[in-house]
């Protein structure tokens, strides 16, 4: 991937987050860095529950009323519509500001659970037209016919009809395209795509994933995509990052995560991903469960399920580890006085298979 | 497993909705299948295809169309009366595709798991209810502390766990997993599908598995039901479908899965099935027999066209 010219859009630094909860501060997020450029397409991964979600609630101003923004800063840059740039702190802006001028129409986000993002009350039509008028993308009629074509293109038949439905009349992953199609509404410079696919069959996926591709080319739009499917970040991923307990652990180009993963985590997910060719009476999962929050991690977050897990692991947070321009890894084995160690032979094996360009299920 | 008796009976089930005024949706439009005792039923299809639908008929939250369920011996799809029912909310539970939508917000995450217990008193006392609760939050790998947290107050993936730990404490006989691991990473998947498993080798559970990861319906099925546009267009063992897919719509749906490794995946076209342009009409089309177990919906020239062309 070239490294010139890359106009950098949004780039978070130290973030941390807390939640106050009734058992205890929940520390959800704890220093997270992320760079995001023009055009390009990051994916975050992760166990559920790592933070990837509040992570990207952060970047759009919208968190949960009991959280606390411990530190941090979230840069955004955009360009005004004569052109002259502008870079904002988004934790720092008024809730009003964020609604009149960033969100929905500079960054848009498809949310997780589309029901928590739709009025059950309104029809879906109306609910995407909402935005485009709010935001004076639009006049009436001119909504209208976007909310219909936007509807046809994320797959919906009848969508003259279907522009009345309410959202409890829509199957799961129709509404799903709804959330999609009010995203897309604004022509937004920056999507955020948190598992927007998961409850869409494999052909409407592909053509949901196929059209955010053409968008993002015509208009050279970045995306953050979310999601626990390996095979889409496959397809549309440039860079990955890999969370974990509420830290990105390792980060690189796509080829650099699934060909040459170096943390212990990441080697774990991409040993756990299903593939078509799976016999085994039982699927491999990563041993142990997350670290509970509520207590201040010490040391390595992932040593306790770990087996690669060194001494030092459980007193010292490792920093990250540079291994290219673009790879970086969160792990004490990078060190240079760390043993070698080599990923789980299983997990070779399958990669090397994966790059002579074969399955990975060995075909 | 053929020569037992079928728990879940299925035949001509419809079920249709009336939304605004003309506009009449055929979400399921005449399907049979049965399931067999300690089974999983994979369902998968195109979105808004109507398996969600099948499931919400099954459990009685709709009355359907037309059709006739039978489930452990009793009609399910007519009136029932409060013995019969009470059975079904126990005996089937279903685990729903979207959670937030089927958690009750003011609720804690304990009261919601324990909700179906309490309700049928399955219960003996709080201890046992605790002890219930704290088992199964940690079977779906979550902590007894979460138990005191809101539905809101959790991660997509968390939030799913709950509504699989409130079906599962039941010790249902048929669950209906509607998409219940779509938003779980790969290795709480395994976690959930292990869990599952176990269970099933265990108790004899039945499940019914709607669900779009199709490596993950391959892993866990026995046999297969391919819908789209409200048909089961295509069944048959595990095997039969992977191996011998007739109909194009499952043929394109297989083509479509996509492979975690980015050389192949960034070039990978997948196969096309356009059902208007191809002048299929289900509704003509009848079940032929593939052989074994394997059924494809087709009228008789589409059937020996498909099964003349496949690969
Ligand atoms: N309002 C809240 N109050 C308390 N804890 C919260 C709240 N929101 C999120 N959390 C906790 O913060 C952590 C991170 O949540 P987040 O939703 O970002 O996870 P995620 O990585 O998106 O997971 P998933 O893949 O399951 O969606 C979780 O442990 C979650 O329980
Ligand atoms: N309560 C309802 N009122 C009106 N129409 C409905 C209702 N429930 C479902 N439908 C319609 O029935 C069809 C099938 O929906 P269903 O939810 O069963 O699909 P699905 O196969 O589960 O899809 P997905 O994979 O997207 O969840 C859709 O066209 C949907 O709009
Ligand atoms: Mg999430
Ligand atoms: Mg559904």
């Amino acid at each position: 991937m070239e490294q010139k010219n890359r106009e950098k859009i949004m780039e978070i630094r130290d973030l941390s987050i807390t939640f106050r909860t009734m058992v205890g501060p929940v520390h959800a997020i704890r220093g997270v860095n992320i760079d995001l450029y023009r055009g390009e397409t990051l994916a975050i991964v992760g166990e559920s529950g790592s933070g990837k979600s509040v992570t990207v609630k952060a970047a759009m101003g919208i968190l949960a009323k009991n959280s606390v923004v411990d530190q941090g800063t979230i840069q955004y840059t955009y360009h005004h519509d004569d052109g002259t740039p502008k870079t904002v702190n988004i934790l720092k802006l008024k809730k009003k500001e964020l609604r009149r001028h960033i969100n929905g129409k500079r960054i848009a986000m498809i949310f997780q659970d589309p029901m928590t993002s739709l009025d059950p009350t309104m029809p879906i039509g109306k609910q995407i037209i909402e935005g485009m008028l709010w935001h004076h993308r639009a006049g009436k009629d001119e909504a209208w016919k976007k909310a219909v074509h936007l509807l046809d293109e994320v797959g919906i038949p009848d969508a003259e009809q279907r522009m009345k439905n309410y959202p409890h009349q829509l199957s799961g992953g129709m509404r799903q395209r709804v959330v999609i199609a009010i995203a897309l509404a604004c022509d937004p410079d920056l999507l955020i795509c948190d598992e927007p696919t998961t409850a869409l069959d494999v052909t409407i996926q592909a053509k949901i994933l196929e059209l955010i591709q053409r968008i993002q080319k015509e208009r050279g739009i970045s995306v953050i995509f979310i999601t626990h499917d390996l095979g889409v970040v496959a397809k549309v991923a440039d860079y990955v990052d890999v969370m974990y307990a509420g830290k990105i652990v390792e980060k690189g180009t796509v080829e650099e995560i699934f060909y040459d993963p170096r943390h212990p985590y990441t080697w774990g997910l991409l040993s756990a991903m299903p593939d078509l060719d799976t016999a085994d009476e039982r699927l491999y999962t990563i041993p142990g469960s997350p670290p509970n929050l509520l207590h201040m991690v010490e040391g390595d977050a992932f040593a306790p399920r770990n087996q690669y897990a060194l001494k030092i692991d459980r007193r010292a947070e490792p920093p990250m580890f540079q291994i290219s321009d673009t790879h970086y890894a969160a792990t004490w084995l990078l060190d240079e006085r760390a043993p070698h160690v080599e990923m789980p032979p299983e997990l070779r094996e399958r990669i090397e298979r994966m790059k002579m360009g074969g399955e990975p299920d060995g075909e | 497993m053929e020569n037992k008796e079928p728990i879940l009976k299925v035949s001509g089930l419809k079920q249709y909705f009336e939304t605004s005024g003309r506009f009449t949706v055929r979400a399921v439009d005449g399907v049979d299948f049965v399931i067999y005792p300690g089974e999983t039923y994979g369902l998968v299809g195109e979105s808004g295809s109507g398996k969600s639908t099948i499931g919400r008929s099954l459990i009685r939250l709709y009355t359907p169309t037309a059709g006739r369920i039978e489930f452990n011996g009793m009609d399910i799809s007519g009136a029932m009366n409060r013995t019969d029912m009470g059975r079904l909310r126990t005996e089937m539970q279903m685990i729903f595709q979207d959670p937030m939508a089927c958690l009750n917000p003011r609720k804690k995450i304990g009261e919601i798991i324990a909700q179906g217990l309490d309700l049928h008193h399955l219960c003996r006392n709080r201890a046992e209810r605790k002890a219930m609760v704290d088992d199964m939050l940690e079977q779906v790998g979550l902590a007894p502390e979460h138990a005191d947290r809101y539905p809101h107050q959790f991660s997509g993936g968390q939030r799913q766990r709950v509504g699989i730990a409130r079906a599962l404490i039941m010790k249902p006989k048929l669950v209906i997993a509607d998409e219940c691991i779509s938003a779980l990473d790969v290795s709480i998947q395994a976690q959930v599908v292990n869990l599952m498993k176990d269970l099933q080798s265990r108790t004899g559970t039945t499940y019914m598995f709607i669900a779009h990861d199709l490596s993950m319906v391959k892993y866990i099925s026995n046999r297969i039901g391919v819908m789209h546009l409200g048909h089961l267009v295509e069944t048959g063992t595990t095997e039969e479908i992977f191996e011998n897919p007739i109909h194009p719509y499952t043929q394109s749906l297989l083509s479509a899965i996509p492979r975690p490794n980015p050389q192949v995946e960034k070039t990978r076209i997948a196969q096309g099935y356009d059902y208007k342009a191809q002048g299929v009409d289900y509704s003509k089309g009848i079940q032929h027999h593939v052989g074994g177990q394997h059924y494809v919906l087709a009228t008789p020239e589409e059937f020996s066209r498909w099964n003349k062309t496949r690969k």
